[in-house]
C-alpha cells in the first residue's frame, strides 16, 4: 500500500488539527457536525477513568503509605491514638543491621539471577538466531515457563528439590555422583540462596533470551556484510558488531528484571519461606511479615516507602544510562 | 544456494539447533514432572528413584476435587458394587469422599476476577490509549510515565494501605475489589500496549473517514477498533495471564470467598501428609490453559513482556 508520507511520531501534534483540515474541505453545516464535541472534551472523556483508577488505587495508597510512615500505627490496635512520630520509623530501619541482611540476601539474589539469565538467555538467543530449521517452535517451547503462575511453580518446585525423591537432587546426584539424600537445596543455609537464584533462572531466562532475540535480529546484515569485505574475523565482528548493537536491548532486559526481582515475592515465598534462618528473606518476604504479621503498619509504611525510592532512584540512574548508551 | 557471508553454514545450524533443543527439553522437565506426577499414584510419585514410567491414575484429580476422610476398618472391608467409579477409588485407599473440595470454588473465582479484570482494563485502556495516540492530551508524556511507575511498587508496599482502604470500604476478601485492584495493574500494561498498537496504524484512515462525514466516535468504532483488533487481544490476554497468576496481593487480600487458585494450590494438603499428585493435578488444571494462550500470543509475545519496548 502506497501512502504519500507516513507520520513519524514526532509529528503527532500534527493530529489535533485533523478535524480542521476536514472543516476546511468541507461545506460548513457539515463541518459543525463532524465536530460535535471537541477533541479536547473527548480526550478528556477517554482518559479521565483510567486516570481516577490509577489515583485511588496506586497514588492515594502511596500518599497514604507515606503519612503512616511517620506514625506509629499499628493495624491491629485501632483504638490507640495515633502519634506522630517523625522520622524514627525511617532512623530503625537504617539503622536495623537485620534489615541489612535482608537487603545483601537481595543483592546476592538480584546479581546471580542477573548474571546467569543474562549469559545463557544471551547463548540462547545467539544460537536460535543462527536459524535452524524449527526454530521458532523451540523457542515458543522455552518460552513457557515465564508465563506460569511464580506461586504454582515454585511451590511444585520444593517437591523437586526434596532430597532422596526429588526430581532435581536425583539428577544431580546421578550427574556427580553425590548421594540425592546428602544435600537438601531449600534446607540448607550454604544452598538455600542457590536454590532461588536457579529457579528463578530457570523461569526467566527466556525473557532476556526474547529481547536478546530481538536485538540480534535487528541488526542489517549489510553490517557484517561491510566487516567481511575489510577482512575483519568472526571474532573481532563479534566484539565490535554484535555486542556494541546488542548492548541497549541487553540492558533493557537487565532493567526488567532488576525491577522484578527486588519486587520478587511469590516465587520465593512458596520455594524457601525465606528461610533457613533469614538467608533467603528478600526484603518483600521481610516487609510483608513486618506490615501484616508483626503488624508493625506505620514502621513498615517507611520500609515500603525507603523500598520505593531505591528501586525508582536506581531505576532512573539507569535509564539515563541506557539512554546514553542508545544515542552512541 | 549461493554463498552468503552472513548465512551460517549447515553445521553451525545443526550444533546450535542440538544446543538449543537440549535445553528447551531441560527446561521442560520440571513443568512435564508436573504433569507426570498429577497422573501418578501417592506411592509412585514419592519413590525412590523418581519414577518414569509408572501405571497412570486419576487419583491425584479425584483427590484435587474432593474432601475424603479415613474410614473404619470394618467399612472399608465391606464389599460395595453400587458405587461411582471415583469412590471406588478412594475405598481402595481405605477413604471416602465427603463432600466437593474448594478447588472448583478457587478455579471460578480465578476465572471472574480473571476476565472482569481483563474486561474493565481492555475498555477504559483502549480509550485511555486512543487519547493518548491521537490527540493532544496535556502533559502526556508525564502522564504515560505515571502510568507506568505505578507498576515499579512491590506489590507487598501498595497491599498495606489497600489493605486499610479495602478493610474501611467493605472491599476485603470480594471478587469486586479483587476486581478493580486488578484492573487498576493491568490498566498501565494496556494502556501503553494499546498505545503502541494504535500509533502503528496510518492515521490517513480516520481523516478519510471524518471528511466522509463519521463523528469522531464512529472513526473511532469503525476504523480504528476493526484495525487495532488483533493487538487489543493479545493485550487482553496478557492482562488475563497476569491476574491469573497474581500472588502476592491475592494472598493477603482474600482469604475466604473471593480468593484465587495461586494461593489455594500451595494449601493443599491430602489425608495424612503432603499429597504430590493432587497438588500436581491442581496446578495442571491451572497451568495449561496458560500454556495454550501463549502459543497464541507467540507474534506478539516479546512485546507484551516489555510493556511496549522491544517490537520486533
Amino acid at each position: 500500500m502506497l501512502r504519500p508520507h507516513p507520520e513519524e511520531p514526532g509529528e503527532k501534534s500534527m493530529s489535533n488539527t485533523v478535524i480542521d483540515r476536514a472543516a476546511r474541505a468541507t461545506p460548513d453545516a457539515m463541518a459543525q457536525k463532524v465536530k460535535g464535541l471537541s477533541d479536547r472534551a473527548i480526550a478528556w472523556i477517554f482518559v479521565a477513568p483510567t486516570i481516577l483508577i490509577l489515583l485511588a488505587i496506586n497514588i492515594f495508597p502511596l500518599i497514604w503509605t507515606i503519612y503512616l510512615s511517620f506514625t506509629d500505627f499499628r493495624v491491629n490496635r485501632p483504638n490507640n491514638a495515633i502519634e506522630w512520630v517523625g522520622l524514627r520509623n525511617y532512623e530503625r530501619i537504617l539503622g536495623d543491621g537485620d534489615i541489612w541482611m535482608t537487603m545483601q540476601a537481595t543483592a546476592h539474589f538480584l546479581i546471580w539471577t542477573i548474571i546467569c539469565q543474562v549469559i545463557i538467555g544471551f547463548t540462547l538467543a545467539y544460537l536460535i538466531n543462527k536459524k535452524f530449521r524449527g526454530n521458532d517452535l523451540w523457542t515458543t517451547i522455552i518460552v513457557f515457563p515465564m508465563m506460569l503462575s511464580p506461586a504454582v511453580v515454585g511451590n511444585f518446585w520444593t517437591f523437586l528439590y526434596e532430597p532422596q525423591i526429588g526430581l532435581f537432587n536425583y539428577v544431580i546426584g546421578f550427574l556427580t555422583g553425590a548421594d540425592p539424600s546428602s544435600f537438601s537445596m531449600i534446607g540448607e543455609v550454604s544452598l538455600a540462596p542457590w536454590s532461588i537464584v536457579i529457579v528463578d533462572t530457570w523461569m526467566w531466562t527466556p525473557f532476556v533470551m526474547l529481547i536478546c532475540l530481538a536485538g540480534l535480529r535487528s541488526i542489517p546484515d549489510t553490517i557484517y556484510e561491510a566487516a567481511e569485505c575489510d577482512r575483519a574475523s568472526k571474532w573481532r565482528q563479534f566484539w565490535t558488531i554484535t555486542i556494541p548493537m546488542i548492548l541497549p536491548f541487553l540492558m533493557l532486559a537487565v532493567l526488567f528484571r532488576g525491577i522484578e526481582n527486588f519486587k520478587m515475592f511469590d516465587l520465593v515465598v512458596q520455594l524457601t519461606g525465606g528461610g533457613p534462618g533469614n538467608t533467603t528473606t528478600l526484603t518483600s518476604i521481610d516487609l510483608k511479615r513486618e506490615a501484616f504479621e508483626k503488624w508493625r503498619t506505620g514502621f513498615s509504611s517507611a520500609y515500603a516507602v525507603i523500598l520505593f525510592v531505591t528501586v525508582f532512584g536506581l531505576a532512573s540512574i539507569y535509564v539515563k544510562a541506557l539512554n546514553k548508551v542508545k544515542q552512541r | 544456494m549461493s554463498y552468503s557471508v552472513t548465512q551460517p553454514s549447515a553445521r553451525q545450524k545443526w550444533i546450535a539447533g542440538i544446543l538449543v533443543i537440549g535445553y528447551a527439553l531441560i527446561t521442560m522437565l520440571p513443568l512435564l514432572w508436573i504433569v507426570a506426577t498429577g497422573f501418578k499414584s501417592s506411592v509412585d510419585s514419592i519413590a525412590y528413584p523418581p519414577k518414569v514410567l509408572f501405571e497412570p491414575t486419576v487419583e491425584g484429580y479425584v483427590n484435587v476435587f474432593t474432601t475424603q476422610t479415613r474410614l473404619s476398618a470394618e467399612l472399608a472391608a465391606e464389599p460395595r458394587d453400587d458405587l461411582p467409579w471415583y469412590e471406588q477409588l478412594v475405598r481402595n485407599k481405605g477413604n471416602t469422599i465427603v463432600g466437593a473440595s474448594r478447588y472448583s470454588e478457587r478455579f471460578f473465582n480465578s476465572v471472574i476476577i480473571g476476565f472482569g479484570s481483563t474486561f474493565f482494563a481492555i475498555i477504559l485502556g483502549t480509550a485511555a490509549a486512543y487519547a493518548f495516540s491521537r490527540f493532544k492530551v496535556p502533559l502526556k508524556d508525564d502522564l504515560l510515565f505515571f502510568i507506568l511507575s505505578t507498576r515499579m511498587m512491590p506489590p507487598i508496599a501498595v497491599a498495606i494501605p489497600i489493605f486499610l482502604m479495602f478493610r474501611n470500604l467493605g472491599l476485603n476478601d470480594t471478587h469486586a475489589g479483587m476486581i478493580l485492584l486488578y484492573t487498576a495493574i493491568n490498566l498501565s500494561l494496556a494502556v501503553w500496549l494499546i498505545n503502541g498498537f494504535i500509533d502503528e496504524i496510518p492515521i490517513e484512515y480516520e481523516e478519510a473517514a471524518l471528511i466522509d462525514g463519521y463523528t469522531r466516535f464512529q472513526a473511532f468504532y469503525k476504523v480504528v477498533l476493526p484495525q487495532a483488533a488483533t493487538g487489543i487481544a493479545s493485550t487482553a490476554i496478557f492482562c488475563l495471564i497476569f491476574s491469573w497468576n497474581e500472588y502476592a496481593l491475592a494472598v493477603l487480600l482474600t482469604s475466604g470467598t473471593a480468593q484465587t487458585a495461586p494461593p489455594f494450590i500451595p494449601t493443599i494438603i491430602g489425608v495424612g501428609g503432603q499429597d504430590w499428585p493432587a497438588v500436581a493435578a491442581g496446578a495442571t488444571i491451572f497451568l495449561v490453559p496458560v500454556m495454550a494462550f501463549t502459543i497464541l500470543l507467540r507474534k506478539h509475545l516479546l512485546r507484551g513482556i516489555t510493556f511496549g519496548a522491544v517490537r520486533k
